[in-house]
């Protein structure tokens, strides 16, 4: 059973299922979707026209039996940043979507009537355009709820909130999880530009999937085994990601000086030690909440937990360092309940945490709320935002456009996207991925934070600026490749400490579709997406004077450690010299 | 000397989160490790004296801040 492109165009309401073409027969996940949109979308297109398209893809080993194998990619032009975008996700989207024999599924085109919107109901056999008017002004939960009642419970369910119907650029594309609760492509306003195609869900069917085919199962199976074994053996994903998630980053970032305080003004916060991961952990211990929690059905390092309030009730899943330190030092909030009731809430919105929690930060400097309002910030959140008041509207356009309503200088973006939790000055390798990503300042295209804090694949000073051209670069083009696959951005620790990760992944691509890559193949993999991401925003109007951090950052000395952003326009721009 | 001594994630199980303590001068960091039997728990991820990373054999000096971190990571 041969994989199929699902092409759907909302501007006539028809769907037609393709052959895949050769030249996508190797791709998956980002590698997919980046080049679907680079092929077939108009740079110099608006992303909430009609010339814009949705593109969702499972990575390679989605939907097989591979550890960490089930995140899938969403691409399209973003209008945060008006450049490409992917965003992947958990979930359990990508492994019915691949048992579906769905390679990619692609949304063109916009309906006549701005009024309604549709649910779109995936198949085997075709794509189903369902009016949904009870569905309009409901937030994601509501939605899940309704999808409940109508398909099998393992329906895959992709929706946006009100938010995403504002095409508000914080929209995100909630997707559902194993435990019935949210994850989100998060980052780059992909919930706008579903909002603009007016689909307010897609579920896929999870009742008519056989298992994906397998070439060689015996070696799948041998390569499967010691992968799975590198995550477990590394302390990184065996140990220190169940035990604490990734908030355990909020007292070494700390540490270390480099975690964005006060709209990146400093890079200690007094307070950390009220928010961090060891804290979260015993709180979690103390009322019944879980500690490991997978996004997806196959995750061994389960970072993810279920976090409750103090009598035992469920406030939020998936509560990620980036969030935490947003709404923590950033903005100043002390009290990790109300930060957890926000993340919550923010699923249930269905919105970037991490531009949303940005922005509400810069929204400090702004006059609109006092550092550390909780309850203020709470406000705006569940109540500005998503009714849509005009304050409302333009703390909805994230970050980069607050700064400019409100004539600020010190805007932490990079290509129009708020810049997470890792301060440039500071950790300047991870300054050198945020300043030269195709996708606006993102944590995950190339994290490193690995190398230049964790000590994970070695170990180059943050301070300095020696060797982070090369450092970010590596693992752009890794990450681009490792987003192809499917798998979770985790499985990273193992592949730079352990020898055995990343031959067995590669492994199981090529027991999975008799092909025969090797390291370089897949490199290279990493390096064409990366190429051709960037020859994208080039012709959607980008130069070289968007691969650079806010002004602010070159002139402002940062404490502890009374650092600068002192790379020149050259150095950055070496980067791209592969 | 006194040194400020900061543990973090696993290794604060059944030790603590900071303590000063007064040490002998010439101390390293690795002497602080081995006496709080660190790497019995997990191996050593991160170290860091006042804020940046700094390897095993560092003499410590009056009043430093010594952080000690388990191999973990997040993103
Ligand atoms: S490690 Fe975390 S993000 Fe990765 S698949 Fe598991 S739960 Fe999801």
């Amino acid at each position: 059973m041969a994989d199929k492109i699902y092409r759907v165009n909302m501007s006539n309401l028809s769907f037609k299922i393709e052959e895949v073409p050769a030249s996508w027969m190797g791709l998956g996940g980002r590698g997919l979707t980046s080049t679907i949109v680079a092929e077939e979308v108009d740079p110099e297109c608006h992303p909430l026209g009609p010339n814009n398209k949705l593109v969702f893809a499972p990575g390679l080993l989605s939907g097989t039996s591979a550890s960490n194998s089930g995140r899938n990619s969403c691409g399209a032009k973003s209008p945060l940043t008006g450049g490409i975008k992917e965003s992947n996700v958990g979930g359990t989207s990508a492994a019915i979507m691949a048992k579906l024999g769905v390679k990619a599924l692609i949304i063109e085109g916009l309906p006549k009537d701005a009024e309604t919107f549709y649910q779109l109901h995936v198949t085997k056999d075709r794509v189903e355009f369902i009016l949904v008017p009870e569905l309009i002004g409901l937030d994601n939960y509501a939605v899940l709820e309704a999808m409940a009642a109508k398909y099998d419970k393992k329906v895959a369910v992709m929706s946006i909130g009100r938010i995403g119907e504002m095409r508000m650029n914080i929209a995100n594309i909630s997707v559902k999880d194993p435990g019935g609760k949210l994850r989100s492509h998060g980052r780059g306003g992909l919930g706008a530009v579903m909002g603009s195609k007016k689909i307010k869900c897609i579920t896929v069917d999870a009742e008519s999937y056989k298992e994906v085919t397998i070439e060689n199962p015996d070696k799948f199976k041998e390569a499967s085994k010691i992968f799975t074994k590198t995550l477990q053996e590394n302390p990184i994903s065996g140990q220190g990601l169940p035990a604490f998630g990734t908030n355990v980053l909020v007292n070494i970032l700390n540490e270390a000086g480099g975690l964005p305080t006060h709209n990146f003004r400093e890079g200690n916060w007094e307070h950390a030690e009220k928010i961090c991961g060891e804290t979260m952990a015993e709180n979690i211990k103390a009322r019944g909440g879980k500690t490991t929690h997978g996004c997806h059905a196959g995750c061994v390092i389960q970072c993810s937990q279920v976090y409750n309030d103090k009598d035992g009730n469920y406030l939020t899943s998936g509560f990620e360092y980036e969030t935490i330190w947003a709404l923590g030092a950033h903005l100043g909030i002390q009290d990790l309940d109300l930060i957890a009731k926000m993340d919550g809430l923010m699923d249930d919105l269905g919105v970037d945490s991490i531009e949303t929690s940005v922005m509400l930060g810069l929204a400090v400097d702004a006059g609109i709320l006092a550092y550390g309002d909780g309850a203020r910030a709470y406000e705006l959140l569940s109540h500005e935002i998503p009714t849509g008041t005009p304050l409302g509207r333009i703390l909805g356009a994230g970050t980069h456009i607050l700064g400019k309503a409100y004539g600020l200088v010190r805007v932490p973006t990079v290509k129009g996207q708020g810049i997470p939790a890792y301060e440039p000055r500071a950790v300047k390798g991870q300054g050198i991925t945020y300043a030269t990503t195709p996708m606006g300042a993102d944590h995950t295209a190339g994290y490193a934070v690995a190398t230049n804090i964790l000590n994970s694949g070695g170990h180059i000073d943050p301070l300095k600026k020696e060797g982070q051209v090369e450092l970010a670069r590596n693992l752009q083009i890794a990450s681009a490749a490792v987003d192809s696959t499917g798998m979770c951005i985790f499985v990273a620790f193992a592949a730079l400490d352990d020898a055995k990760c990343l031959p067995s992944l590669i492994d199981m691509i090529n027991a999975r579709f008799g092909c025969a890559l090797t390291i370089d193949d897949v490199m290279n993999l990493g390096k064409n997406i990366l190429k051709k991401e960037h020859e994208f925003n080039i012709k959607a109007g980008f130069g070289k004077a968007d691969d650079r951090l806010p002004e602010f950052m070159k002139y402002e000395t940062l404490p502890p450690h009374n650092v600068t952003w002192d790379f020149t326009g050259e150095e950055i721009d070496a980067f791209w010299n592969f | 000397m006194r040194i400020v001594v900061k543990l973090f994630a696993h290794y604060r199980e059944g030790r603590f989160k900071v303590q000063e303590g007064d040490f002998p001068l010439g101390t390293k960091a690795a002497d602080i490790i081995a006496s709080l039997e660190l790497e019995k728990t997990s191996p050593l991820g991160v170290l860091m004296v006042n804020g940046k990373h700094v390897s095993p054999d560092y003499s410590l000096r009056e009043a430093d801040e010594i952080a000690l971190f388990p191999k973990i990571g997040g993103g």
